[in-house]
Order: C-alpha cells, then structure tokens, then sequence
C-alpha cells in the first residue's frame, strides 16, 4: 500500500462542549444516530483505503475510541489508535507518530469531515502532478460557525461564509496562495514572484481547506523536523509550502532527487537549450517547470515543487464538524439533502424510524426525521426535521423542531425543543421549552422552564 | 398609472438613440514622454515612419474603420507639423469622418489635453480616447455595445479599457514590447478593474490587495499576463473628471489608479479584452521594431503596406514577406532577405545584404552593404561597405563608406557618419545637443523642452543642417572624419537594452531573471523567519518602517526648521512655536523635539567651517550659547535630557564621527551650562551598564566626568549636614 491514512480524530473539542466529553469524545459524537469518526472511516473505505491511523488527543479519549474501532471495524480495517498529547496541534500530531510512517504518500484526514468526496480521486491528483501536497477544497458552507443557532430557512440567504482566501492557477490545478484563519480578515497579499510565473491568479474566496491533505512523506517530515515551530498543518505548513513552491527549499537536503522530481529529471541542461527553451515556447510546459528552467545553467537547476489542489464539484457534500453550528446543519442535511450520507433506507415519508420504535396516537413525525432503535412516543407528538436517538422516552404533546436529540433522554408531555441538541441522558421535566439550547449529558430540565439560546450542562 | 410611464420612459429613450451623437475619438498626438529622443527633438511621434507609413495614419484608419465619425487630434508638440501634415493628407476631405486638430502649445500631459479638451467643448457623448502611435485592427462594436450596457445600468461605469492577452512565457512577456510590467485585479464575471499596479510603484516583493475588494464578490483574478492597448472608451464624466482633479497628469497612473482609489464617488472602469485581434502601441524603440515586425506580417491586416497606400505610389507583397515599392533599382547580385521592406526609388548596389529590414523611399545603398534587422527612413544614403545592425536611421542620413553602427544605435535626422566610424551600441546621434534642463519629471519635462525647440526648427527647417554644420562641427567631430553630429551622453544605461531595437542579449535575460530570482529570495528572508510561518509579521514590519520613516522626515524637518532661523535670524520665540507644530503634526513627544534640534544644532555646529578640533569646539559654543534657551524649553525632563545624550552618543558613532574624541568635553560643556543635569547622566551610565562593550565606548571615555560627578554631590550633601 503507498498511501497511509492518517485521520486525525481530535480529542475533547473545546468548542464543541457541552456535547463532548471525556466519555464521549468527538470522534464518538453522535451524528444522526453514527459515530462521527464512522463517516471518514466508511469514507475511505469505500475508496479502498483500509490502513489507517487514528490519532486522538488524551489518552482517556483514545482508549474509549480504540474501544469502539476495534468492536466496529476489526474484521474490516487494519486501524491502529495511537494517543498523543492535548494541544500538541495537527503537526504536532504528525511529528508524534512520524516513526509510524513509512509509505511514499500520506494522507492526512481531520476526523471530524463528513463528505462524499472520492478520497481517490484526490490521491489520483496528488500522483498525477507528483505533487509535494494536494489540498481537497470545497465550497464554503452556506452558514457561518459564527452567527447563532437558527433556523434551516434563514440560512439560504445568508452569504457564504468567509473562511479561507484561496488563490489557483487558470487550470484550477494548482494552489499559488492561501490564507487561512486571522488572515483571511487582512488586505491580501500576494506574491509578485508566482504571479509574474503564472501570469494569471484566480482569488476565490467561496472556497474552503477541507483539511484533508494528500503530503509526499519524505517532505512533510522534512519540514515538521526543520521547522519545530510549526504548530498546525492548515495554519503552518501548508502555507510555507505554498509560498515555497518556486523556490523550494524542502527537497535540497537528504532525500534523493530523482525520487522526489520526477519532472524536473534531464532537465539540467546547458545555458544556451534551456534559452531557446525558454524562448521557442514550443509546448506549453506548466510553469513549474518553466521556472525551474528560466535559470543560470552554472547554478543548479532552480527548484520548485508543486502544491496542487482537487476541488469538489459542487454536488458533492463537504463539511466538518467543528462548531455546535456544524452539528446541527449536518445532522440535519445528513437526514435531509445529503441523506445518502448517513447509509439508511429511507421510508416512503421520507424518514427514518425504527421498527422498535413507538409512537403514540395522532403523532406525527415529518419528512427528514429520523427515530432510534427503541424509542417510545406519546401521543399527540410532533417531530420535524430532528434526528431522536436510541432508547428515549417522550411524553404526550411533545414537539421536536430543527433538534438533536441523543441517547436515553426523557422527554415530559407539553415539551417543546426547537433548534437545539439534547445529550443523552438527559431529563426534560414537563412543559420545559427549550429554544437554541445545548444540554449537556445528564442533565435535568426542571418542569416548566423556559430557556432561549443558552447552555445547560452539569457543573 | 405604472405601464404608460414605462412606455413613455421608453419613448424616451428611443428618443435619445434617435438623435444619438456621433462617435467620437480624442486622438492625442503627443505622447508626452521622451521615449524616442532624440527623433522627437526634430519631428513629432505620430509622423515618424512605421513601414514606411506615418503612424498617425494607423491610428486615423483604424479609427476610421472602426466606425468612429468625428476626430479631435490634439497636438501640442510639433502641432504646426502636425497640423501641416494632415492638411497636406486626404483625411480633412473624407466622407463621413470628420478630423478636427486642437492645438495647445502649454500642455505637458495628457490630463492637461484633456482638460483643453473639455474647454472646448466638444465631446457630446462617449468617445474613444487613444494616442496618435496605436496601431490596431479591433473592432469596436463590442466594446462599445459592452460599455453602453454597462453604464445603462450603472451610471459609475465612466470608461473600457481595452486589454490583450501578452506572451504566456513571462521571460519574453514584458520583453516583446518593452513596456514595464502591469499587475491588474479584475472581477473575472463583471470584467471591472479593481487594481492596476505598474511599474511606479513596483516596490516590494509582494502585490497588496485591499480586503475590501473581496468583500463584494466571491473571486477576482489576478493578472500579470495582460497588457494595456491604451484604448480607452470614455464617457464624457472622464473629461469632468479631469477638469475636477487637476492634479490627474497621466491616464494610467493618475487618473486610472485615481478612480480606483477613490472610494466615494465610486467610478468603476472595465476591461474589455481583446483575443484575436490586434492593439498595441508604439511607447519605445523596441516596440516600435516589434509593432514593425507584425505589420510586416500582417497581423495587423488590413493595416499592412501593400493595401495602406497614402498618397505613396504602389507597394507590393512578393512570396517571403518581401514587399516592394516601384522604381526600385537592385542590382543583381543584391540580397533582400524575407520579410524586408523596399520603398519606392530606392537604389541597392551590388553584393548588398538586406535581412529583416525596412527601407524607406529614396535610399542610395551602395555596394557590400549590410543590412540586419534596421530601419532605414527616406534618403538615406549609405555608401560602400557599410555595415548596419539592428539600428534605427532617419530620414537624410549620411553612412561615409565603411562606417558601422552597432545593435541598438539611432541616428536622428541627417547626421552624417564619418569615413570607418564605429557607432557603438546604444548610442544616441542628433544634430541637436541634449537639452539639458533635465527635470526628474519626465512628462513635464518634454513638452517644455520642446515647444521651445519647435520653433527654432520649425523656422529654420531647410538651412538648419547647414548652419549648425558650420558652427558647430569641424571635420573631425565626435563621429569621426566628416561625420556630423552630437552623439548624446548615456543617461539612463541600465535600462536602454530593454527599451532599443537591438535584440536583448543572452546575457541581459539571466541578468533580468536573476533580479527576480533575488527578489524572491529576499521575500524568503523575510518569510522564513515568522515562527508560525503566516504573513503577519510582515505587515508588521511595514509598519515600523513606516514609523522610521515618519521620523527621519520629522529629524529632517526640524534640522531645515533649525537652519533657516540660524540663516533668516528668527527670534527664539518663533522657532520654538515652529518646533512645537511640528511636534504637533508628526504626533511626537517632547523628548524626540529634544534630540532632533540638538542633532540640528550639532550638525550645523560640524557643518560650519572649523580647522581643528579647537574651533569645533568653539563652533559648538557659539551655537549652544545662542540657542541654549529653545533647547533648555525641551529638556525640563531628565528622559529628554537623556535623549539628548544618546542622540550625540549615537551621532559620534555614525554621522558626525569628528564629535568622537570631544566626547566629554562637550559632554562636560552641556552640564556646565546646565543643559544636561547630572542625574541625567548618571542614569545614562546606569542605563549602559549591561551594554555590550562596544556601545559604552563613550560611558568609558566620560568616566571621569561621571566619577567627579558622582563624588561632586557628596561633598554638596556633606556641606548641607
């Protein structure tokens, strides 16, 4: 096999809180009924990649994510769980298992991506330009982690969100520019270098770094080892490389050449060629290598390398779970527009309920729903679009609108939660109304409470 | 109510396509640069030859052809030639194209035409604005229909740029014409020009974009692969424009960048790009070869010799791209190699070589001649064995037998070359001296310099070369045996390779790559060293540069502040009010007034006349005494008085290095007139005890100032037990 998976589960996130935990980590976070971490592990499967490594921060979460694997996957996958430090940050993670590796390609997954996107397709672009990294991009989603839970008619017209700042070449293969995070908010800056070597920059801003990184082994541990300050994959190194790329500094020291360059092989020629190489402009060489030929013979050969993007066409979904915002636009398309994510059948209503499941008299539960194993209703209720997990106890003239709803809660009759994410084990005495709340794990609602946009969750 | 109004509205609006005015162009003929000195000092650019062909007649055929009615040509410099030419041409008796000249001796650039221009009053609707040296076969009717649609919908869209594609191969990109490199940001739906960046402000390594540009739409594209035809179509809020802001002198750096700039009116320009046919414009010597080369390859058809005929007789196209005048007398061992031009009456004597040339009409070539890559105007004549390479020769030249011009020379109106000389490269020949009021500015600089020699040449035309011959040469002149001429000193020889016919040598290209190449080293340099490897820091560096820069201007303007009350005797009171203003605008503090008029004093006190260090010392006297009282209202503080010190410190290190060894003698001198108090420099000491040794040279040299100071102060406090 010569590309590994690294799919980088996270541990506790701190933004996702009160829905995770130690217990529950985030790559056991529930998403319509399914681990998280189960979408990027089927994911790639299906795309026949069937050696991973799963990283997870704490040693607690990794030992409850090793659990879970190991029951649910083993006969299928060859996973390893290897724990590493909190906060050590996505190189960091890297730099800790680095003695793990040993493929000529390695692709880096953030665990917490649910896609459709062929993962192939990427590896396929990646050795295709014999690139030094391939980024797979998407469109920015349509509603930004910022603003407040609201919803799912409103977010149509918003404007996409602003995440990152991505400059390609006219062909969309390459990658000439990025700024990510703080970045994105300051006047651009873009290097004359590259521009005047491709002649044509394209800035797009509707576009998205899905974290998911096709890396050449040899270079990322190259520059994890050089520069120990860098902290992040996303924020570090992929911007260095990026920025390098016409004068690569990554491939001169240890690795040999003619592995890593494919293209740049017996091009090393004398003054007087590469000028009328230059000049007869015969064929249309990418500008890599034009540039690395535009150079003193005397000198060696100037060095480039390539950083090269996919870009997910826009049927495909593509989103990562890392707000509390996240969560619930995925939960819901999950059951909704992209429900072949979630891997059910899909009922003639257009929902999902489990044969185990009960349900009262005159209630209803609506296109786009989902209702777990074992769960009982009361009469008179009514779901929309929510996803109710296993095992939950629901009273009479509940309503469930726009939510989440976990495992072994009990719902009292005359509830009313809308918009919001219930953990399981919670306790929602009668006629609590819940509006834009997060309720952490085993809660208890007292009766007749009335809460709008707040966090409730066990001190 | 609502559906009758529409009509109306629509009535309306037919009304005005009714009575539409005619299209109009502003051809501007006076380019307002100095790029084809020294032929312009003589003739106007739009009248020099390109093929044979005066350039203006591209422009005006083009322009004819493009649908355009009514021309306003504007001449300024050389306008009597200009005016003369056209009256003597066809093109004041054309059907259905009117050419109205506007002439204006006091224009220095293109805003300034403009401006007469809008004076006039005469542009009724949205015109074409272009100048006298484009020569280009596109058709307008897009362009136009694109910029009507456009500013129906949005009355901010005031102007369309038309745009071509340049060479992919970025090595010959801005080679081919030698123009300087254009950066453009454009929203690749809407076509709008959201940023041009040439080369007057080419200063870092990377390209800035305000944020705000990609608030509004969700992409833009950058170029550096485009490049600009200037043609320009304009609505008639551009001349407003111009008459509002003038200050706006050139179209592209001022009134282009002015707009984009500008956030409150909220003018937008588009582009409109051009890709099979063919715009460019004659700026410099190497694009007039390459604009030369294309119509010779027809590129530019219909603008090509055999079927422009103005007034010449017949020119004909045979098979290799030769063309031909009448009356040509070759002889038969003669070569003319393809894609060459002959013009009529032209003599080539025996064993001649003409490769990738262009003769004029007239000529007198005589025997074993070669010529490569030149182009040769009318009269010419160029006797045995003469060699010419890449080289551009007026009309009336003289070539004495064996003489050479080397790649890149230009030989202006009938200078004469000597028997045998050498012509070495890039050299410039006139009959006229350089001008030599050279203004940094060089658009202001041309028009004056030659509304004033117009009118000597214009006056003096046919007996000018004679007279000067006899006043000014002797037969061994700078271009050898009677050779006539002033062969131009070099001014600005770094970038003549770039700018000339001659073709760009191997070594050139490396060294124009090489540039780059450093440049994005020092980019790396700057880059690497950030510990999270993002931009920040760099922006973070401007700033402190510009606080540097903010006060060094201020240190220079309290000096010149400092100066003129010492030379215009300025009273105490009024340079300290003068001081404190411009306190008040660079946002200091009082210590940096402190240090800045003492550097001013110091300086003056160094600057004076002084033969030893005695006088030096005197000299500082003189001026302490006299201005002690502005410098002791800075230094109430012991902060300011410190500054003082470190700022004399830090002028006997770098600027004033005569200062070193007086150190502590005037150092003693300042706490003797109780400019600077103890406590101040004993902290100065305190604040330099963990210095490196090399920055407490001068605490060492005043060591024993600063040991009797600290044992002066005992004594004081044992007197007072």
């Amino acid at each position: 096999m010569d590309f590994q998976v690294v799919v980088l589960a996270g541990g506790v996130s701190k933004k996702l809180i009160p829905l995770v935990s130690k217990e529950l980590p985030n790559a056991l976070l529930p998403v319509a009924n399914r681990q998280l971490l189960s979408y990027v592990v089927e994911l790639l499967e299906l795309n026949n990649l069937k050696d991973l490594i799963v990283v997870v921060e704490g040693q607690d979460a990794a030992l409850n994510v090793g659990a879970w694997i190991s029951g649910a996957y083993a006969d299928r996958l060859h996973v390893e769980v290897a724990a590493v430090p909190e906060d050590v940050g996505t190189a960091g993670a890297i730099r800790a298992i680095a003695r793990h590796l040993y493929a000529k390609d390695i692709l880096i997954v953030s665990g917490d991506l649910v896609s459709d996107v062929p993962i192939g397709a990427v590896a396929a672009t990646h050795r295709r330009h014999d690139a030094v990294v391939t980024a797979l991009l998407c469109n920015s989603p349509i509603s930004g982690p910022l603003e407040s839970v609201s919803s799912g008619g409103k977010d149509k017209t918003k404007k996409p969100g602003r995440y990152d700042l991505i400059g390609l070449d006219p062909t969309k293969q390459f990658l000439l520019h990025i700024a990510t995070g703080a970045e994105v908010e300051k006047d651009l800056r873009i290097q004359k270098s590259i521009l005047r070597a491709v002649g044509q920059i394209e800035i797009r801003a509707d576009l998205m770094d899905a974290h998911l990184y096709a890396f050449k082994r040899s270079v990322l541990l190259e520059v994890l080892d050089q520069k120990c300050e860098f902290n992040s994959l996303k924020h570090d190194v992929l911007p260095y490389l990026v920025r390098s790329q016409l004068k690569s500094e990554v491939l001169l020291n240890g690795t040999p050449q003619a592995e890593e360059n494919g293209t740049e092989k017996g091009i090393s020629q004398k003054n007087q060629q590469m000028l009328s190489q230059i000049l007869a402009n015969a064929s249309e060489p990418t500008f890599h290598v034009r540039h690395a030929l535009g150079t003193n013979g005397s000198d060696s050969v100037r060095r480039t390398h390539k950083c090269c993007v996919y870009i997910a066409g826009s049927g495909k979904y593509c989103t990562r779970l890392n707000s509390i915002q996240a969560y619930n636009d995925i939960n819901r398309d999950v059951i909704g527009e992209a429900s072949h994510l979630s891997g059910y059948s899909f009922s003639a209503h257009n929902n999902i309920i489990h044969p185990t499941a009960e349900l009262g008299a005159k209630t209803t539960v609506g296109p786009h729903c989902m209702l777990g194993e074992g769960s009982q209703m009361g009469d008179k209720c009514s779901v929309k679009r929510s996803v109710i997990g296993r095992h939950c106890r629901i009273g009479a003239n509940v309503k469930v609108v726009n939510s989440v709803v976990m495992n072994h809660v009990t719902i009292g009759d005359f509830c009313s939660i809308q918009g919001s994410v219930i953990c399981s084990n919670v306790q929602l005495q009668e006629r609590a109304i819940l509006k834009d709340c997060q309720v952490g794990a085993g809660f208890v609602v007292t009766a007749g409470s009335e809460c709008k946009g707040e966090v409730l969750a066990k001190k | 109510m609502g559906a009758p109004k529409k009509s109306a509205a629509r009535v309306s609006e037919d009304h005005d396509e009714l009575v539409r005015v005619p299209l109009q162009a502003i051809l501007l003929a006076d380019s307002f640069t100095t790029k084809f000195r020294p032929i312009t000092l003589e003739r106007p650019k739009v009248l020099l030859p390109l093929v044979n062909v005066p350039m203006i007649n591209y422009t005006l055929t083009w322009l004819e052809s493009a649908g355009v009615e009514e021309v306003f040509v504007f001449c300024c410099a050389h306008a009597k030639q200009v005016i003369n030419y056209l009256e003597k041409s066809e093109w004041f008796s054309q059907p259905n194209f009117t050419v109205t000249t506007i002439e204006s001796q006091n224009s220095v650039s293109a805003g300034d035409a403009l401006r007469v221009i809008y004076e006039r009053n005469v542009i009724q609707g949205d015109f074409v604005l272009i100048s006298g040296d484009t020569v280009s076969n596109m058709s307008l009717t897009q362009a136009l229909l694109e910029h009507k649609e456009r500013k129906k919908r949005d009355s901010n869209a005031v102007m369309t740029m038309v745009i071509k594609r340049s060479k992919t191969n970025p090595a010959i990109r801005q080679s081919r014409l030698g123009t300087d490199e254009i950066f453009m940001a454009i929203d690749p739906n809407t076509k709008q020009l959201l940023s041009y960046e040439d080369k007057a402000d080419y200063s870092k390594g990377t390209l800035h974009l305000e944020n705000s540009l990609l608030a509004d739409n969700p992409s833009l594209s950058l170029h550096h692969d485009k490049q600009d035809c200037y043609i320009d179509i304009c609505s008639p809020e551009v001349l407003t424009l111009f008459t509002d802001n003038f200050d706006y002198q050139h179209l592209r750096r001022h009134f282009v960048k002015g707009l984009l700039v500008d956030d409150i009116m909220g003018y937008k320009i588009f582009v409109h790009e051009i890709r099979s046919d063919y715009a460019a414009r004659v700026d410099n010597f190497r694009s007039y070869a390459t604009v030369s080369k294309d119509i010779i390859h027809r590129w530019t058809y219909p603008l090509v010799p055999d079927v422009m005929n103005f007034g010449n007789t017949a020119t004909k196209l045979e098979r290799q791209g030769i063309y031909r005048g009448s009356e040509i007398s070759q002889s038969q061992s003669a070569v003319v190699g393809p894609f060459s031009v002959i013009g009529s009456g032209t003599k080539v004597g025996q064993n001649t070589n003409i490769l990738n040339s262009i003769v004029g009409g007239d000529c007198k070539i005589g025997s074993n001649v070669h010529i490569e890559g030149c182009y040769i105007w009318d009269n010419v004549t160029i006797e045995d064995g003469c060699e010419l390479r890449h080289s551009i020769v007026c009309d009336g030249v003289i070539m004495k037998s064996g003489s050479v011009l080397e790649p890149g020379a230009v030989l202006s109106f009938k200078v004469i070359v000597g028997q045998a000389f050498v012509v070495p490269s890039y050299s410039q020949v006139s009959l006229l001296q350089q001008p030599i009021e050279e203004d940094s500015d060089e658009e202001l600089e041309y028009a004056d310099s030659t509304s004033v020699i117009t009118s000597t040449v214009d006056k003096s035309e046919g007996e000018f070369a004679s007279e000067s011959l006899d006043a000014h040469f002797n037969p061994a002149s700078e271009l050898g045996f009677g050779g006539v001429g002033y062969v131009w000193p070099k001014c600005e020889g770094e970038e003549e390779w770039r700018h000339s016919v001659a073709p760009i040598t191997e070594d050139k290209i490396l060294e124009a790559v090489k540039a780059i190449e450093h440049e994005l080293e020092l980019i790396h340099d700057g880059n690497t060293l950030p510990p999270s490897g993002e931009l920040i820091p760099n922006s973070n560096d401007s700033d402190d540069d510009d606080n540097d820069d903010s006060r060094d201007d201020f240190d220079k303007e309290v000096e010149a502040t400092f100066l003129r009350a010492v030379h215009e005797n300025i009273q105490d009171v009024h340079l300290t009010l003068e001081i404190n203003s411009l306190k008040l605008s660079y946002n200091k503090i009082t210590a940096d007034c402190a240090g800045a008029l003492f550097y001013a004093m110091m300086k003056y006190a160094v600057d004076m006349p002084h033969s030893s260090a005695d006088s030096l010392i005197q000299n500082v006297n003189v001026i302490l005494t006299k201005w002690k009282k502005v410098l002791k209202s800075y230094l109430n503080d012991m902060d300011e008085q410190i500054e003082v010190i470190l700022k004399f410190e830090e002028m006997c290190l770098e600027s004033a290095k005569e200062f070193a060894p007086l150190f502590t003698k005037i150092l003693h001198y300042l706490y003797n007139e109780d400019i600077v108090e103890e406590d101040a420099i004993l902290s100065w000491e305190d604040e330099k005890k963990d210095a490196d040794e090399s920055d407490k040279v001068f605490v060492n040299q005043a060591q024993k100032l600063i040991q009797w100071l600290k044992e002066a102060p005992e004594e004081d406090d044992d007197e007072e037990e």
